[in-house]
This record gives structure tokens, C-alpha cells and sequence, in this order.
């Protein structure tokens, strides 16, 4: 029947172009994802920059560089109660929230998903009391945890959850919650990016100091307070526990550390949160002091040599690039430097030596004031300077892992599967590696393994097989990009080990919508993400699209927009199917370029007293800013002296090659000042700069909250 | 030079660059679905592909094409180097050429025997699932949710035409 024939067709086009923009849309996100992480590189450059070239010429400025190299350790257990003294903070009265004693029983871990559910606050007082005995119960866990499938018939693997709280919740509620007969493994990522990591945290040790048997965690990349620092937990701990969040700060580095590496169960599937490398070794895994590790986002070297020999300098190396390369010998210099290209010997020119010399010099004389201090220094206000080059002659015994422990951890939480053999350094992260699948099968038959679950990155059906079905990766945040960008995923092994998974996307509004109208939603949210993106870039774009322009015409071709696109961005995005999404107006299939600009720059949100270009530079380098920022602001007190921000900003941009003036630098201080008491509240400063899509998608959000019931239905549909 | 020798010269420069920005076109359409980056493609996604290029092939055309650039022992994947050829000779000479709104509009008359301007939903179902080139269940599912006026269980068939022309422009 011809009708019916025109009409299946037309439809099945229509489909067909939705799903392409869908998958654009993901691609998108994804691209922006990732370039976020080579800001991470970029950060790891600065830093590599500042200790090259900064000559630290005032109290001020060490101090500066002293808070970005200080070198962390763990509290003694002398210092812990001291220092984690709960049973002194006070619960008032009119506190409504959830209690908890101890011994837990299972009551309180159910009263506390409760409370959660009904948006109450756990008091810090029982956040610390948590903590503490999370930390307790964790030391005595080995690197790698060995579970059983006879214990309990089933147990049930889950992913990434990035405080996304409405997840845990809904897992609890359909797989139902944690018990004896019903065992479960978190395979890292608890915390960052959702507004409920914290809630996340409580629920998940008090469910594993419940039911030590059956309730078990792996540690993942974001357990880790320099991630936090970057992805948002640092600010919700400050933001919810204004007195006690510091103490809480503290608290969770030193859980953090503890958390098992991996998971195995029945000895033939392996858990651990990233992957695995050619080098994966999981005797040495075991044996490792896990704890040592407090973030793999910055290697402390053991000290070589007890004398303080003029060689043995070894300086804190933020993440270093390229870490499959030859590690460097201590003996030199800037290790971090090394490891990027092994083979060459660093040789020092002589004014470098001059630096390090005269920074010596000084860290010597305010070493031996700092002295007696330091085993408290987190209270004083004056941080002393600690490269751990000198041979602290009483450090309390803290020493660092050896590089190769180091980078096996390094490799477990940060590795992602390829699908092309070999194994190469994950560049996109700036750490660990891509397996190929001959990779995860050497690994797989060296121990007698099955296979493997991981988690680490986020897929669209909340799960994705790879490597012949041997690597399975499972994402529990649902809409973890935007409402409807993707589902959740769980996995549930019985005795057999065939991984049962379950899908479901904890939204109620998400199905009330139509196909259409779900991706149009997320591609509005991916499109704002870019636009704001290509504005950060204004000037290139500018720059590009004008060596296009050969006639001055002000007009260039869309082939030649797409080729300039690329050429700026580096996010392999495909521009000539995005083109009509982002360029809406030409004439004769040529764009006036300029204008078009201008439209994107409207969008943003502008600041009057601030010039564009700045406005541009901020942009792009916003959460760069953000993580020095915090770093920087030490107290967590969230707030800047003027000076400090100077001094960023100065150091930043000279980095960048901007061309800032002093002044101009001032003038953007003293805007951003808005109480005038010559201190920058870092919330303040980063609200100006706000993304737009960020209240627009809180606007969408409360829009279509609407009534949040405990229950959200779903559309899960058990696969295989 | 002659005038007219370099007029043909021109046009085939101007033909070439054409073509050239053609093959990139569709190369990032296959690309998109190129999860591998070995330039090949599940064959179930050729369709989606050629669709969102402003093709708008029935199924059996589809079927056709997929059978040009299928491997002689049909692999379940396309590779690229055989689509774009035969991608680029589609859409220059501009085959499969999507269907005009006042065409649509009289397929829904046909079908629409009652001439009421509008079908039940019933009707939609057993043409689109019985008819023609059937829908899938989910095909069939997806459609309803958008076409489907829930108060009156009809397909206003113009009010529905109207809003997913808008939508794709």
C-alpha cells in the first residue's frame, strides 16, 4: 500500500535524524568531558611552569608556592583523637536530623536512608563519629578484598554514583537494601559532581559497618582530596558543615587512603574501578601499604639519602605526564620533568641551581622556626615550607611508596579499555593507560580470571561489554550529563558468574516526555556546554576565521568554518553535521563570521567592568582558577586576600601568554570585591562567571521537579 | 587559454571542491557511529546514517544500497572506503529525496477512508504494523506517544504533520 509505504518511510527518516543528533549530543558531552581532563594537564603544566621559573621574592610568595608543594601526610594515631575529638561537638536540641550510636545497627543505617530521602542533614558530630569508625574497620582490610558467592546467592556490583543520591536510593529500593542474604560492592566514585556525596559516603560506610561480610567498597580515582578539590566535594563538605568541614576534610583523606584497591569474588572476577595495565601485578598489589597513597594525583617520593646531600632533591611531582615513560632517578631535579622525557638527562643550567639554591636557603632558616610546629601545622595560620628535599632529621616516620607501587595504583583507578591492542598511556587523563584486549586477556589468564568489572566511565545504557565480553563496565549514575543523557546500570552475579545487569534511569520526568522531546532536551543542554565553549575561544576563532577570509569580505564558506572550528577546538567533533544546530543564519551557504561571534558572546553572561578578552580568558580557565583557588585557600575559609588573587592571576597569565595589565588585573579585583573588605569570597568570583547553562538547567530542573516522591518507577528492564 | 576551456576548467575545480567537501560530510556521518575508529560501521546503523544525510529511502531501497557495499561474506560491518563512493553518487544525483508535507498529507487522506481528518488509533496501528513495510512493536510505540491525542485516542493527523515539520526545521 503505497500511502503506508510513504509514510513508514517518512518516519523512519525522522528517527534517523533524532538518533544522529543524539549521538552528536553524547559525542559532545563527551568531547567537553574529556577536554576537562586535559585541563588537568594543563594545570600539571602550570605548576611545572611556577617551580621553573618562579623565583619566590617575598614571605608571601613562599608561602604561595609552599601551600601548592607541601607535601601531605596522614595524622599518628596519637594526633587522631586529638584531632577528630567528635565527642566534644555538641548536638543541639533543635537538631531534627538523624542520630546514630554506636555499635550500628542495622536500623540506623535504614533511619539515616530515611533521613536522606526526606533532605535532613547528618550533624557533624555524627559525620566524624562515621568517619572515624569507617577508618577503624578499613585498616584492617587487606589491598584486595576476597568475597564469596556462597555467602549470599547474589551480589550485586555497582558503579560510579558521583553524589548522585536519587541512584543509590532507587538501587536500595528496586535490588533492595543491603542484608546478610543480599551482598553488594561499590566500585568507586562515590563522591564529586552531585550535590549529595557526602549523604552518599554516611550511607555506604554505615551499610558496611553494618555488614562487614557483605557490604564492600572500592576505592576510585575521585576518593581523593586533590579530585575533590576540582569536582565539587571539598565546596559541598564546606558548603554543608561550615564549623566542623575542615575537621571532616581531614577526616576523609584518611578514609579515603584506607579503601581497598579490588574486589574479588570467587577468586575468577576481578573489581577495581579503572583497569588494568601490561604491568598489572596483583602480588604486588596486595602487598603495597595502600594507605601511603593519599592521592594519585601527586607522587611523594621516599627520602633516598638521611644526609641533607645537595643532590638528593626530589620535589613532589604533580601527576606526571606520560607515566608508562622510564621513571627518572631521584638524583635529579625535577622529577616530574624527567618522566616526561626520560631519556634526556636533565641538566641543570645554572640559574636554575641559583633558584633552588636561594628557596633552600629560606625553606632552611623558616624549617628550623617551624620545627616545633609542625606536627600541628594545620591549625597555625603559617603553613612552614616543606619540600621534602631536606631530610626532616625528626619526620614522623611517613615515607612515601615507591614509584612502581605507585603507578600499579595509578594504573587500577585510572585506566580506560581501548579497543585496539597494545597498551599506551591514557593521555586524556593524564594517567594510567588504554588496555587493548590483548591486554586484559594476558592478565585474565596469568591469575585464572574470568573477567573483569570496572567502572570509571560513563556509558549511555548504564553498561557496555568490550574485549570479547571479558570487560564489563558499570555506570550507576543515571543522567549523569543532563536529565535523560543516559542510564544506570547495575550487575548481579550469582554462583554461575553470568552478570545480570539492570538498567533504569532515576527520573520520574524523563517518561513523560517522548523520545523527541528527551533529546532535544539533553541536546539543548550539550549545545549550551559548546556554545560556551566556542566563546572561551573567541579570539582564535576570530583569528582563524579571518586567515579564511582572504577577500575581507567578512564572509567565509561553512566548509571553511568547519575546517576553522576544528583547528581551534581539538574536540574531534563532527562540525558539518553540528553546523546547522550552531549556525542558523547565512546567506548564499556563507557566514558573516563576525557577527556570529557576537551572538555567542551575548549569550554569555556578561560583566560590565570586565574587558571581553579577560572575560574570555576567565572562561576558559575557570575551573583551573577554581582548584587554585581552593588550594590556595587553605583554611577553607573560602576566601582570597586581594594579593593572593594578584598573585594567581599574574602568575596565570604570564603562563597563558596574556597580555593583562597590572591594572586591569586590580580593576577585575576590586569588581569582583563586592563587600569592599579587600577579601575575594571564591564562590563570589566564580557566580560571576556562572555558566549559563548552569541555571538554566536548575530553572529546567525545578520546573519539572514538581512533586519528588520517594518512589521513582522506571523503565528497567532486566537484560540477558 | 580559450574562454570556454577555462570555464571548464573553473567548473571542474569548483566541481572538485565540491565534491571534496561532500566526502567530508559524509565521513563525519560515518564517523559518528564509528565507535572503533577503524572506520567501519554495524551494518544496523548504515540506515540511520544514509537517513540523516537527507536521504529518505524506503526499506527496501535501503536494503539495496546496504547490498552494494556489503563485503562479499557479509561481515555485519560496513567499511568506509566502500559507502563513500557510493554515498557521494546518492547524493549527487540526489536520490531518495525526502517526501514533501502536502504529500504526507494526502498518504494520511488515503488512509484516512472516513475521511473524518482524523484516524483512530486503531487504524494507524494496522496500517503501520500490517501494511506497506510494518513497523516494529517499538517503532509503532514510539510513534503513538508522539501522534496520539490521549483525550480523544485519535491521530489528528494534520495537527501531527504540522508539529514534526516545525520540529525539524
Amino acid at each position: 500500500f503505497k500511502a503506508a509505504v510513504l509514510i513508514q518511510r517518512w518516519y523512519r527518516r525522522y528517527i534517523a535524524r533524532l538518533e544522529m543528533r543524539r549521538r552528536c549530543t553524547w559525542t559532545i558531552f563527551q568531547s567537553i568531558e574529556y577536554s576537562g581532563h586535559q585541563d588537568q594537564v594543563k594545570l600539571h603544566d602550570f605548576f611545572s611552569y611556577l617551580v621553573d621559573h618562579f623565583t619566590p621574592s617575598s614571605q608571601n610568595e613562599r608561602n604561595f608556592l609552599s601551600c601548592m608543594f607541601a607535601e601531605e601526610r596522614l595524622l599518628k594515631d596519637s594526633e587522631m583523637e586529638t584531632y577528630c575529638d567528635y565527642e566534644s561537638i555538641e548536638v543541639p536540641d533543635y537538631y531534627t536530623g538523624p542520630h546514630v550510636s554506636f555499635p550500628l545497627l542495622p536500623d540506623h543505617a535504614t533511619a539515616l536512608v530515611e533521613a536522606f530521602k526526606q533532605k535532613k542533614q547528618l550533624h557533624a558530630r555524627y559525620v566524624l563519629n562515621i568517619l572515624h569508625e569507617a577508618r577503624k574497620y578499613l585498616i584492617q582490610l587487606p589491598n584486595i578484598n576476597h568475597i564469596s558467592t556462597c555467602y549470599s546467592e547474589e551480589i550485586t556490583v555497582c558503579g560510579d554514583l558521583h553524589g548522585q543520591l536519587d541512584d543509590l536510593i532507587f538501587i536500595f529500593y528496586k535490588n533492595g537494601l543491603p542484608s546478610p542474604e543480599r551482598s553488594y560492592v561499590f566500585n568507586g566514585d562515590f563522591v564529586d559532581r552531585g550535590k549529595h556525596s557526602i549523604e552518599i559516603l554516611m550511607i555506604l560506610f554505615a551499610f558496611m559497618l553494618v555488614y562487614p561480610k557483605e557490604f564492600h567498597l572500592n576505592r576510585g580515582n575521585h576518593e581523593d582530596h586533590l579530585v575533590n578539590l576540582r569536582y565539587g566535594f571539598t565546596k559541598e563538605v564546606m558548603h554543608k558543615y561550615k564549623v566542623n568541614g575542615k575537621k571532616i576534610l581531614k577526616m576523609l583523606q584518611e578514609v579515603f587512603c584506607w579503601l581497598p584497591l579490588a574486589t574479588l569474588i570467587d577468586e575468577k572476577v576481578l573489581i577495581i574501578h579503572g583497569g588494568i595495565s601490561d604491568k598489572t601485578d596483583l602480588e604486588l598489589l596486595e602487598k603495597l601499604e595502600r594507605h601511603k597513597i593519599i592521592s594519585t594525583m601527586k607522587y611523594t617520593k621516599k627520602p633516598e639519602k638521611k644526609k641533607a646531600a645537595e643532590e638528593s632533591r626530589s620535589i613532589s611531582a604533580w601527576f606526571p605526564l606520560k607515566s608508562r615513560s622510564v621513571p627518572s632517578s631521584p638524583l635529579r631535579l625535577s622529577p616530574h620533568k624527567g618522566s616526561r622525557s626520560a631519556s634526556i638527562p636533565c641538566t641543570f643550567t645554572p640559574d636554575r641551581k641559583e633558584i633552588f639554591k636561594k628557596v633552600r636557603q629560606s625553606v632552611q632558616l623558616e624549617l628550623k622556626e617551624g620545627q616545633q610546629q609542625m606536627d600541628f601545622s594545620e591549625f597555625k595560620d603559617k603553613e612552614p615550607l616543606r619540600f621534602p628535599l631536606e631530610s626532616e632529621p625528626n619526620s614522623c616516620d611517613f615515607q612515601g611508596v615507591n614509584q612502581e607501587e605507585w603507578k600499579q595504583v595509578v594504573d587500577i583507578l585510572w585506566s580506560d579499555p581501548m579497543p585496539q591492542e597494545g597498551c599506551k598511556a591514557n593521555t586524556v587523563r593524564g594517567g594510567g593507560c588504554f588496555f587493548g584486549p590483548n591486554v586484559t586477556e594476558q592478565v585474565l589468564q596469568k591469575y585464572s580470571l574470568q573477567f573483569l568489572i570496572r567502572s570509571h566511565e560513563c556509558k549511555q545504557e548504564g553498561y557496555e561489554f568490550c574485549h570479547n565480553r571479558k570487560v564489563l563496565t558499570i555506570f550507576s549514575a543515571s543522567n549523569y550529563y543532563e536529565v535523560g543523557s543516559n542510564r544506570g546500570a547495575y550487575v548481579k552475579l550469582g554462583p554461575d558468574l553470568i552478570p545480570h545487569i539492570v538498567q533504569y534511569q532515576a527520573n520520574k520526568t524523563t517518561h513523560t516526555l517522548t523520545m523527541r522531546q528527551r533529546i532535544s532536551r539533553v541536546e539543548e543542554s550539550a549545545l549550551k556546554a559548546l556554545r560556551e565553549k566556542l566563546f572561551a575561544h573567541s579570539s582564535s576563532l576570530l583569528a582563524a576565521f579571518k586567515s579564511y577570509d582572504l577577500d575581507g569580505s567578512n564572509f567565509i564558506t561553512l566548509n571553511d568554518w568547519s575546517v576553522a572550528m576544528e583547528s581551534v577546538l581539538h574536540l574531534g567533533l563532527p562540525w558539518r553535521v553540528l553546523r546547522p544546530q550552531l549556525v542558523t543564519h547565512t546567506i548564499n551557504n556563507m557566514l558573516e563570521y563576525k557577527s556570529w561571534l557576537n551572538d555567542l558572546a551575548k549569550e554569555q553572561v556578561s560583566h560590565e567592568n570586565i574587558q571581553s578578552s579577560l572575560l574570555e580568558v576567565l572562561y576558559r580557565n575557570r575551573s583551573n582558577l577554581e582548584t587554585i583557588f581552593r588550594i590556595i585557600d587553605s583554611d577553607h575559609s573560602g576566601l582570597i586576600s586581594f594579593d593572593e588573587f594578584r598573585q594567581i592571576w599574574k602568575l596565570f597569565s604570564s603562563h597563558m601568554n596574556v597580555d593583562i595589565t597590572d591594572e586591569s588585573i586590580c580593576d577585575m579585583a576590586r569588581s569582583i570585591d563586592f563587600n569592599k573588605d579587600g577579601n575575594i569570597d571564591i564562590n563570589e568570583f566564580l557566580e560571576a562567571f556562572r555558566l549559563v547553562e548552569q541555571s538554566y538547567l536548575e530553572d529546567k530542573d525545578s520546573e519539572l521537579k514538581g512533586s519528588e516522591t520517594n518512589e521513582s518507577s522506571c523503565s528497567g528492564q532486566g537484560v540477558h | 587559454m580559450t574562454p570556454s576551456a577555462c570555464k571548464i576548467k573553473i567548473n571542474n575545480l569548483l566541481n572538485k571542491a565540491g565534491l571534496l567537501e561532500l566526502q567530508k560530510k559524509i565521513k563525519e556521518a560515518f564517523e559518528v557511529f564509528d565507535h572503533e575508529a577503524n572506520d567501519t560501521v554495524d551494518v544496523r546503523e548504515i540506515g540511520t546514517i544514509i537517513r540523516s544525510l537527507g536521504c529518505c529511502p524506503s526499506e527496501g531501497e535501503l536494503h539495496d544500497l546496504i547490498a552494494e557495499v556489503e563485503e562479499e561474506e557479509p561481515t555485519g560491518y560496513i567499511r568506509l572506503e566502500k559507502f563513500l563512493p557510493m554515498m557521494v553518487k546518492v547524493l549527487s544525483e540526489r536520490r531518495y529525496r525526502p517526501i514533501p508535507e502536502d504529500l504526507l498529507l494526502q498518504a494520511f487522506e488515503v488512509l484516512d477512508s472516513a475521511k473524518e481528518g482524523f484516524l483512530t488509533k486503531e487504524e494507524l496501528v494496522k496500517y503501520m504494523t500490517e501494511e506497506g513495510e510494518p513497523f516494529t512493536e517499538e517503532e509503532m510505540e514510539e510513534m503513538l506517544s508522539a501522534a496520539l491525542d490521549p483525550e480523544t485516542n485519535t491521530i489528528q493527523y494534520r495537527d501531527y504533520l504540522a508539529m514534526m515539520v516545525i520540529d525539524e526545521n
